[in-house]
């Protein structure tokens, strides 16, 4: 069969089953272009690229299946960058396409030259130069079995214009097989029985699941675990929606922003099982204090997240979900009769710290953002796929809406990218036609990506975003209030657009609350408007996300309210 | 935590751009190399990286699975601790004083090393061993002024009869 390498690219995306592509076009990638109108692909042209990218990531997380983008060389390339290394830092399964200059342009600095491969090569999983039309259906497939196998995460083709032009004589790839890459899914039994009998005898066990149980699609293994042992749970940001948020056992978010209980349990227990976390500064804190007490359990796929920051007792080395099914059967096989009593007090213990000091706020005359995250929660009654920005909003998303389910919360973790959350509920919407995807954001942040926007319309997708708008970059506002004496260096945002306006300009609607009691009505009817929405909650300028742990300071040394 | 030195064998891919994911590595996360040499084994698909590396033990862990996590790194051995032999070549330009040459000569009759070019003004001597033997005849070759010098960075392999 005589095909161009554009030809062949299309053929291995259909066998690849891939369904969406988000993209810009460019010069060099005209030959895709033409080729991909040909196909049934549906193509979400974007209005920046690294939009493209973020709203892959989103597509990726709401449907657990890979991104796909498709961006021109130089600038388009180089426009990917931000999206790629928060996937990279998240373990998003992406595979990104760049146009390249041909080959024989290639070190010429060329119009539209960059090397997107040396660029980014410190942030994808793996990434490609196909230098010959040959190599590109192996490549290609190869890139799809990288990015979502072992810990997943973005891998990137750059195809030089010829490469793409060229005709040849196209026998499709065989099964992938790579000598230098084979994940251990498999845990280590030995290593599982000591884990046994850690967990029968700890008196104070505490279980922290993080992003890697929603990517290894085990929470369900987690959540018969925790309830099987009894054990107090909490997650990382990654890890919310792994474990139900309403389960008695359910202890909230830990680290810099967790709860009181989550970061207490955790000073005190005697057991921590760490599933799917690599132990992120901003979840442990002042390392040298994070339970310094207890002897840690740690799960995870990829063998460099462990003992990289914590010292760990029994490292364990598997994916999330089979492990967890292991050591579930394992359990099976113990007496746990006892585990009721051994457990009282301390489930007493930690009830004591939810009662005296709970997630709280005073609603007062000016709209307090947390009670429109909390009013989102109660009229959607849980079951929305939340997306945010970064900073404050993402931190109230994460405290005030619970999440029972995985792949419903999706943000920027480990990266923190502002402009974030608008593209990833474009990427989620279209995974999920049918859910209601919403997008909280802040005044600030939805500024760094509003174009997509015109995405949003162009796509006709209902998508909607809730703005918590306090006319400041509230985040580091708040540590200047903190730390830095209130001496707000450039974090007041002076001037802003009129976002109902700028909803209408982009043939959207747009919504405002400037009062509590308009709260509600607004959400209502904002919710239930089958077009994308912006609505805007003019919210209490300088309230601040508690409790808080210092950068560095112990986690349990928190400052509340 | 104290620090140490290490000998990392690893076998790669051989293609364009694995050297610089490896020196990457090293370069972004902060990690020290020491040496570096690189050269293909008898697989023309498959080179051989040796890093000499310095770091505390947990520094050392984790350098190891960060290459293992590279998707062209085959293998990484680390030499240090088991047994192995390692050898490092320098080539000296030392300057050859008529009063000297007597003296150069013993030496490299002593070091068993050889001269492999001889200037109006100067001798270039090969020499191979470990690092204790090179840095002990560039101690006794400083004296005499030493014009330029290169070296390999070490090399090594395992004692083991079983190949890795």
């Amino acid at each position: 069969m005589k095909l161009t390498g554009a030809q062949i690219l299309m053929e291995v995306l259909k066998e690849e089953g891939v369904k969406t592509i988000f993209g810009f076009p460019g010069g060099a990638v005209i030959d895709i272009y033409d080729e991909l109108a040909k196909t049934d692909i549906h193509h979400v042209l974007v209005r920046h690229e690294q939009g493209a990218v973020h709203a892959a990531d989103g597509y990726a997380r709401a449907s657990g299946g890979v991104g796909v983008v498709l961006v021109t060389s130089g600038p388009g390339a180089t426009n990917t960058v931000t999206g790629i290394a928060s996937a990279y830092m998240d373990s998003i399964p992406i595979v990104i396409f760049t146009g390249q200059v041909p080959t024989q342009l290639i070190g010429n600095d060329a119009f539209q030259e960059v090397d997107i491969v040396g660029i980014t090569r410190p942030c994808t999983k793996h990434n490609y130069l196909v230098k010959d039309t040959k190599d590109l259906g192996r490549i290609v497939k190869e890139a799809f079995y990288i990015a979502q196998s072992g810990r997943p995460g973005p891998v990137l083709i750059d195809i030089p214009k010829n490469v793409a032009a060229t005709r040849i004589d196209y026998k499709p790839p065989k099964k992938i097989q790579l000598r230098s890459y084979n994940p251990t899914y498999k845990p280590n039994m030995r290593q599982l029985s000591k884990a046994v009998s850690l967990i029968k005898n700890a008196k104070k066990p505490v279980i922290f699941a993080g992003g890697g149980v929603v990517l290894a699609k085990g929470s369900k293994e987690l959540t018969e675990f925790a309830r099987k042992i009894k054990s107090p749970l909490t997650t990382s940001l990654m890890g919310l929606g792994a474990f139900p948020g309403t389960d008695p056992l359910w202890l909230g978010m830990i680290g810099m922003h967790g709860t009181y209980r989550a970061n207490m349990s955790t000073g005190a227990c005697d057991l921590m099982i760490a599933v799917g976390v690599r132990f992120d500064d901003r979840v442990t804190g002042k390392t040298d204090e994070f339970t310094s007490q207890a002897k840690i359990i740690h799960i995870d796929i990829d063998p460099t997240s462990i003992q990289k920051n914590v010292p760990v007792t029994v490292p364990i080395v598997g994916d999330c979900k089979a492990t967890l099914g292991q050591l579930n059967k394992l359990m099976d096989k113990e007496d746990l009769s006892d585990l009721g009593k051994k457990r009282k007090r301390w489930l007493e213990e930690i009830d004591k710290w939810k009662n005296t000091k709970p997630l709280a706020y005073d609603q007062k005359k000016i709209i307090k953002p947390q009670y429109v995250v909390e009013k989102l929660y109660e009229l959607t009654k849980g079951k929305a796929i939340i997306t945010t920005e970064v900073g404050q909003n993402q931190m109230w998303a994460a405290q005030y809406y619970h999440y029972d389910k995985p792949n419903h919360f999706i943000t920027s973790g480990g990266l923190g990218v502002m402009g974030f959350g608008l593209p990833a509920a474009i990427g989620a919407q279209l995974a999920c036609p049918n859910k209601l995807v919403v997008d909280i954001a802040g005044d600030g942040s939805i500024q760094m990506n509003i174009q997509e926007m015109a995405t949003a319309a162009q796509c006709g997708l209902p998508i909607k975003v809730v703005i918590l708008n306090n006319g400041y970059l509230g985040m580091v506002r708040q540590w200047q209030e903190l730390f830095y004496e209130k001496r707000y260096s450039q974090t007041c945002m002076q001037h802003a657009p009129d976002f109902v306006k700028l909803a209408e300009a982009y043939g959207a609607v747009g919504l405002r609350a400037t009062k509590p009691d308009e709260v509600e009505k607004v959400l209502k009817k904002g919710l239930s408007t089958p077009k994308a929405v912006i609505m805007d909650f003019v919210v209490e300028q300088e309230e601040s996300v508690y409790p808080m742990v210092p950068a560095g300071a112990p986690i349990t040394e928190m400052l509340l309210v | 935590m104290t620090e140490e030195k290490h000998v990392l064998s690893i076998l790669v891919d051989n293609q364009p751009g694995v050297l610089s994911r490896i020196s990457g590595l090293f370069g972004g996360r902060g990690y020290n190399i020491d040496s570096l040499c690189v050269a293909e084994t008898t697989e023309p698909n498959v080179s051989r990286v040796t890093i000499v590396t310095t770091g505390s033990k947990q520094i050392i862990e984790q350098i190891i699975k960060q290459l293992h996590k590279l998707i062209n790194v085959m293998k990484v051995i680390e030499l240090t601790g088991t047994e192995f032999v390692q050898r490092e070549m320098a080539l000296i330009k030392v300057i050859a004083k008529p009063e000297h040459r007597a003296e150069i000569l013993r030496m490299v009759d002593i070091f068993r090393c050889k001269i492999i070019d001889v200037g109006l003004e100067h001798y270039t001597l090969e020499i191979t061993g470990d690092e204790d033997k090179l840095s002990a005849i560039l101690n006794l070759l400083e004296p005499l002024g030493i014009k330029e010098i290169a070296k390999t960075g070490i090399i090594a392999l395992s004692r083991e009869p079983k190949v890795v």
